[in-house]
């Protein structure tokens, strides 16, 4: 109805703001007395682990994957979809892929991913906080005597989150194939192993961490100015914002669980265990 | 009950210490009373803003053991061991004691372009509860100014003062944009005056605000998603371009005598 709207520009301020001023209190980086650092160490830990053990994992390019010597096809989400000519018989489901030599498959792919997690609102909350210092904590001082924000390159390229989400939907796309074809008994039928149920936890993991992004409820409804005149946006909006409220702990828990489901299918696909079939 | 010492700033712009006061503690009792009871007793200058006691006025706002806070929304049961501190805002120029110079909130607060409804329709404008729920989470701000003060964009770098609203004035520039009525366009104005990309989400803001608006989730970060909508995404601009095309080719069309 009233779409056609006009850039305007700020309006003179008469207030005399004097910048520079003379602050209250001593000149100490804070003077929080409570353990502000205890969330940056635990955040620094945690993601650290991860991205080590990531990238040890993507640097393998062995054990992914879990074919005709398993009960049930499993593959880890580092390596899906694996799209190299080096790819283990079975693993690529697409039937189409690229020569990169002898480089491993997930280095081809972890990029999107990354890239969500990277750019995700949460994440960016977590790692400015915890590894840049910017601040290490509320009311504590930032470390670094400049500060441009994210108005410059390369953290200007943190706009291009909903992107990265796109990618990121076509990732569970796959991620959730995957978990389906992880029923089906190879030699016929379908049942269910602890390897289906991981693959099935991770895909559904992500897919909640996927549609409680902020950017997913900005597209959802967020961008429009009215919901009473699209009424449809609205209900999308209403089903990703108590989403969206847990977006943290979704971010989190599809951290740990992407993790440990490649633990388990590089466990089972180099024989150190089988996979527990239930029937 | 125990005796409890508190360790108050006292000063103004040519210097200040801290100076204790020890005192009773009585039973029920937030900061703001022991400050009060101290003027009473053993300061009668020490300079304090308050007004309602009832953590709707923002008036009290200062920084006790460190955090931003109400002093009269603050328990004194709820302190740890030791001596409370009590100091004034830090990103604001101090004036005396706990009082700081808020000025810089009202010289952002003039800048911001009001509401610009289209004109009148016949039977008057209409506002449905959808549109008027979304934005009532903003209104609830008191203007305490502690997101603007926990906001290390301007906290720890007093430059950025000249170029950044604040998350309380985002809150504002949330409100107009999500306002179904106004025809204003302020996405440029946020981007590129108002100096949106600084805030990095770090959620202070959120964290310190005594009415748990989600300035974050629900003000900060849909603004920078509709910056991200005019400036950064291209899909959205060829959208934009073909649909004004094909908007002009209508009525072009429109005009056009039959043949």
């Amino acid at each position: 109805m009233f779409e056609e709207r006009k850039a305007v520009t700020a309006v003179e301020s008469s207030t005399q703001v004097v910048l520079g001023g003379t602050r209250g209190g001593p000149d100490v980086s804070t003077l929080r007395q409570d353990r502000w650092w205890l969330q940056p160490v635990i955040t620094v830990s945690i993601l650290t682990s991860f991205v080590i053990y990531a990238t040890w994992a993507a640097f393998q390019g062995v054990n992914y994957f879990v074919g005709a010597t398993g009960v049930h096809e499993l593959i880890s989400p580092f390596y899906s979809p694996c799209l190299s000519t080096s790819c283990v018989e079975g693993s690529n489901s697409f039937g189409f892929a690229f020569n990169v030599g002898s480089l491993s498959p997930a280095l081809i792919i972890l990029i999107f991913p990354l890239g969500f997690r990277m750019t995700c609102y949460y994440y960016r909350r977590s790692y400015y906080r915890a590894f840049w210092w910017s601040p290490p904590a509320c009311a504590v001082a930032d470390a670094h005597t400049n500060y441009s924000g994210e108005t410059r390159f390369p953290l200007v390229i943190q706009n291009a989150h909903r992107y990265f989400f796109y990618f990121g939907v076509a990732f569970n796309v796959l991620l959730t194939y995957d978990a389906i074809r992880s029923f089906h008994v190879i030699g016929g039928g379908w049942g269910v192993s602890v390897g289906s149920l991981v693959l099935t936890l991770n895909a559904t993991l992500l897919w909640l961490y996927s549609l409680s992004c902020h950017a997913c409820r900005h597209i959802c409804g967020g961008q429009v100015r009215s919901f009473s005149q699209h009424p449809i946006r609205h209900k999308l909006w209403k089903l990703a914002t108590p989403l969206n409220a847990k977006h943290m702990n979704f971010a989190w828990a599809s951290l740990f669980v992407v993790a440990l489901t490649d633990v388990y299918v590089r466990l089972v696909s180099s024989g150190a265990i089988r996979d527990l079939v239930f029937f | 009950m125990s005796d409890v010492t508190m360790r108050i700033w006292r000063g103004d712009s040519t210097g200040g210490q801290f100076e204790n006061y020890t005192l009773e503690q009585n039973e029920g009792e937030v900061v703001l009373d022991v400050i009060h009871r101290i003027q009473a007793t053993e300061a009668p200058d020490l300079a304090c803003r308050w007004n309602c006691k009832a953590g709707k006025c923002g008036s009290c706002a200062a920084e006790i053991n460190g955090k931003p806070r109400l002093m009269c929304m603050t328990r004194m049961s709820e302190m740890p061991e030791g001596p409370v501190t009590v100091t004034p805002m830090k990103t604001f120029p101090i004036i005396r004691d706990l009082v700081t110079d808020v000025s810089f909130n009202y010289a952002q607060a003039e800048k911001v372009p009001a509401l610009l409804p289209p004109p009148m329709p016949e039977g008057g404008y209409r506002m449905f509860q959808e549109d008027v729920e979304r934005s009532q989470e903003f209104r609830k701000c008191i203007e305490c100014f502690m997101c603007q003060d926990v906001c290390h964009v301007i906290r720890d770098h007093e430059d950025n003062k000249q170029h950044y609203a604040g998350p309380r004035f985002f809150i504002r520039y949330a409100e107009l944009e999500m306002h179904p009525l106004d025809t204003n366009d302020r996405r440029d104005l946020i981007r590129e005056d108002m100096g949106l990309g600084y805030c990095n989400i770090t959620k202070c803001c959120t964290e310190v605000c005594p009415e748990h608006i989600k300035i974050t989730d629900n003000a900060i970060i849909p603004l920078k998603e509709r910056v991200v909508d005019a400036h950064y995404d291209p899909v959205a601009w060829l959208g934009r371009k073909i649909r004004r095309k094909t908007k002009v080719s209508a009525q072009d069309a429109a005009v056009q005598p039959a043949p």
